[in-house]
């Protein structure tokens, strides 16, 4: 049905933000934010460090209480459902985290099938087969299977743990910074790994990245984390900001050196 | 059956062979809660070869596990030599499959081990060759520390760690006092008590302070001192030196020049070997103040005669018999403790195992060297 519905009803709200409040102590990170995000989009947030990205991507798949507002996922308040209810909808979103947080003592295959043994009854071979699928559509080599991540190479390290966060085929993704601490040509292969994993299997995408490539290659809007707010547009429309932030972050030499090609366009 | 339940409103996954159109229809939405039913009927399906045509014009759904069963099963009927002739889908889901059909043609892996007899032979001789890595490892580290400690204790460096060696001294020394003590009160209660009950058959109750004296301060005073140490120290050095070597820290220590033996081995071992010789003279005590306890509740002996006896039992000798082996004791914990710290990889498990094996072999060596001591002793004359 709600598929159905995708067709006629563009804009399928999958995440949405009311009112958000963030914090430590007395410091505040997110002063009543509000954000929309619809299914099928990939959405980019972005903020100087310590903005708090991070901090909001924990609060949505509710990692962290926040302190006030209401965040619903897939129409759910999460905070307010436990157990099989939240534990359901775990199974629809996947998580990339920062570095990974590949099990280590798990080789790669067993880490994949860690989330189809917990919430599916599939024979062992089938899940032999959905992890050697995983880890092709990643771009692994079938011998990556056996290995522990401590053998493994940075860049790989995200491409397995993306392949976990695929497991249970979900429809939602957050990926935290996917390509920090990559080289640009393995940053590059990977927002292309994204972008086609995007479309192929029709995932809405939670990106939190510092990485203006990746933002300009994968994400269809962007959400600016600037002094406690949301600033959310286009890239086109965000580079017409007056925000002093959002103009040096999309105009500095780094901003400006990989968009150089759009001022033509 | 499964965790997962599909939203109610959508249709179940299904699929029907037709034999005389030879057409495998498949609807419905072929998603992951539905791949291990759909996987067991699928495997129970008879695709003889010849031609054969997938429609799946009528599916609802399609996530990445349906279509790994749907390409599995193309890819099956072309392994017995049929063709598939027809393969449709949905405009929606062409990218998926089309994805997901890309190089999966590599090779089978093969496992890592061998199965069977000759997978036992294989992990026989890979531990075989392992300890005696293990072995000349663990002697090559001996070396190394023993020639430094020897090094520091002849020609004090400046760089000796001073504070590190009294910070050692503390956490294991200082802080080990109440466990220490209460341990070896309560041994020496029940020393007390069942050397009383078995003398007072012959009479001689008041040889149970002799034993008390004897046992205690040659050997059990310094053996249960170097066992909780084992436990408690040893185990420290080991998370603690392996915790480093998870983070990088030990490498971030090397490339900056400093020596890890001179940083985090010596003071541990120097640290040690000063706190333990003390810290069993204090069990000594304690285990005595018990017995004598003991001895004045069940066998009425009075603290000064407690004492008139020991004084006859035993003499400094005794003393310095059992003292004697605790620096060695503690020499042996500190280095198992810190060379199997050394040996952690980078990751979680890695510390909890070789934490257990520090300890392990920390008491096997100490009780091997306590044997060892004994025969020396006794051959001596001590």
């Amino acid at each position: 049905m709600a598929e159905e519905k995708t067709g006629t009803k563009k804009k399928d709200v999958v995440i949405e933000v009311r009112g958000l409040v963030n914090g430590f102590g007395s410091k505040i990170l997110h002063d009543h934010i509000d954000l929309n995000v619809y299914r099928g989009e990939v959405i980019g947030v972005v903020g100087g460090s310590g903005s708090g990205k991070s901090v909001l991507l924990r609060s949505i798949i509710s990692l962290i209480r926040p302190k006030e507002g209401v965040i619903k996922v897939f129409g759910q308040q999460t905070g307010e459902i436990e157990g099989a209810q939240m534990r359901k909808l775990e199974m629809r979103w996947g998580v990339l985290f920062q570095a990974g947080a590949l099990f280590s003592s798990q080789t790669v295959a067993e880490n994949i099938k860690v989330p189809l043994r917990e919430y599916t009854s599939m024979s062992e071979k089938l899940m032999d087969e959905i992890a050697a699928m995983k880890l092709t559509m990643v771009g692994l080599p079938p011998d990556t299977a056996d290995k522990y991540p401590s053998e493994l190479s940075g860049g790989m390290i995200k491409r397995a743990a993306l392949a976990r966060s695929l497991a249970l085929d979900p429809e939602l993704l957050f990926l935290d910074e996917p390509t920090a601490g990559l080289d640009p040509i393995s940053a590059n292969q990977f927002d292309e790994l994204i972008k086609q994993l995007q479309k192929a299997l029709g995932l809405t995408v939670f990106l939190v990245t510092h990485d203006i490539d990746t933002l300009r290659a994968v994400t269809d809007r962007i959400a600016v984390l600037v002094n406690k707010k949301l600033v959310i547009g286009t890239l086109a429309e965000l580079r017409k900001s007056d925000d002093p932030w959002i103009k040096d972050y999309f105009s500095g030499v780094r901003g400006r050196a990989a968009l150089a090609d759009m001022e033509e366009a | 059956m499964t965790l997962i339940e599909s939203a109610s409103a959508e249709p179940e996954a299904w699929f029907k062979l037709d034999r005389d159109s030879r057409t495998l229809a498949v609807g419905g939405a072929w998603t992951i809660s539905e791949s291990a039913r759909l996987d067991r009927e699928l495997n129970g399906l008879e695709l003889s070869g010849g031609e054969l045509a997938i429609d799946g014009s009528k599916i609802s759904r399609l996530d990445s596990a349906g279509a790994w069963l749907l390409l599995r099963t193309r890819r099956a009927v072309e392994a017995q030599g049929g063709k598939v002739s027809r393969f449709d889908l949905p405009d929606l889901y062409q990218p998926l499959i089309e994805n997901l059909d890309r190089e999966q043609d590599a090779e089978k892996r093969k496992p890592r081990l061998p199965t069977g007899f000759r997978g036992r032979l294989y992990k026989i001789g890979r531990a075989t060759i392992h300890g005696y890595y293990q072995g000349v490892s663990i002697l090559g580290y001996l070396g190394r520390v023993t020639v430094e400690t020897g090094e520091a204790i002849v020609a004090p460096r400046h760089n000796l760690r001073v504070a590190a060696i009294f910070h050692q001294i503390e956490e294991t020394g200082i802080n080990a006092l109440p466990i220490v003590g209460l341990l070896s009160f309560l041994i020496g209660v029940v020393l007390a008590y069942q050397g009383a009950d078995q003398l007072k058959q012959f009479g001689t109750e008041i040889f149970t302070i002799n034993l008390l004296g004897v046992g205690l301060l040659r050997e059990i005073g310094g053996l249960i001192t170097a066992i909780i140490v084992a436990g408690r120290s040893g185990s420290a050095f080991t998370a603690h030196i392996g915790t480093m070597r998870v983070n990088e820290e030990i490498d971030a220590m090397q490339t900056m020049g400093l020596n890890t033996v001179d940083t985090l081995v010596l003071p541990r071992i120097i640290g040690l070997v000063i706190a333990l010789p003390l810290l069993t003279f204090f069990a000594d005590i304690m285990g005595l103040i018990g017995g004598a306890m003991m001895c004045y509740i069940s066998l009425d002996i009075t603290f000064p005669v407690f004492l008139r006896q020991l004084n006859d039992a035993v003499s400094v000798n005794t003393l310095m018999v059992g003292l004697i082996k605790a620096p060695v004791f503690a020499f042996v914990i500190a280095l198992v403790g810190c060379y199997e710290g050394f040996q952690v990889e980078r990751n979680a498990a890695s510390v909890g195992q070789l934490t257990t094996r520090s300890v392990v072999e920390a008491i096997f060596l100490v009780i091997v060297l306590d044997a060892a001591f004994s025969i020396m002793f006794s051959v001596l004359g001590i």
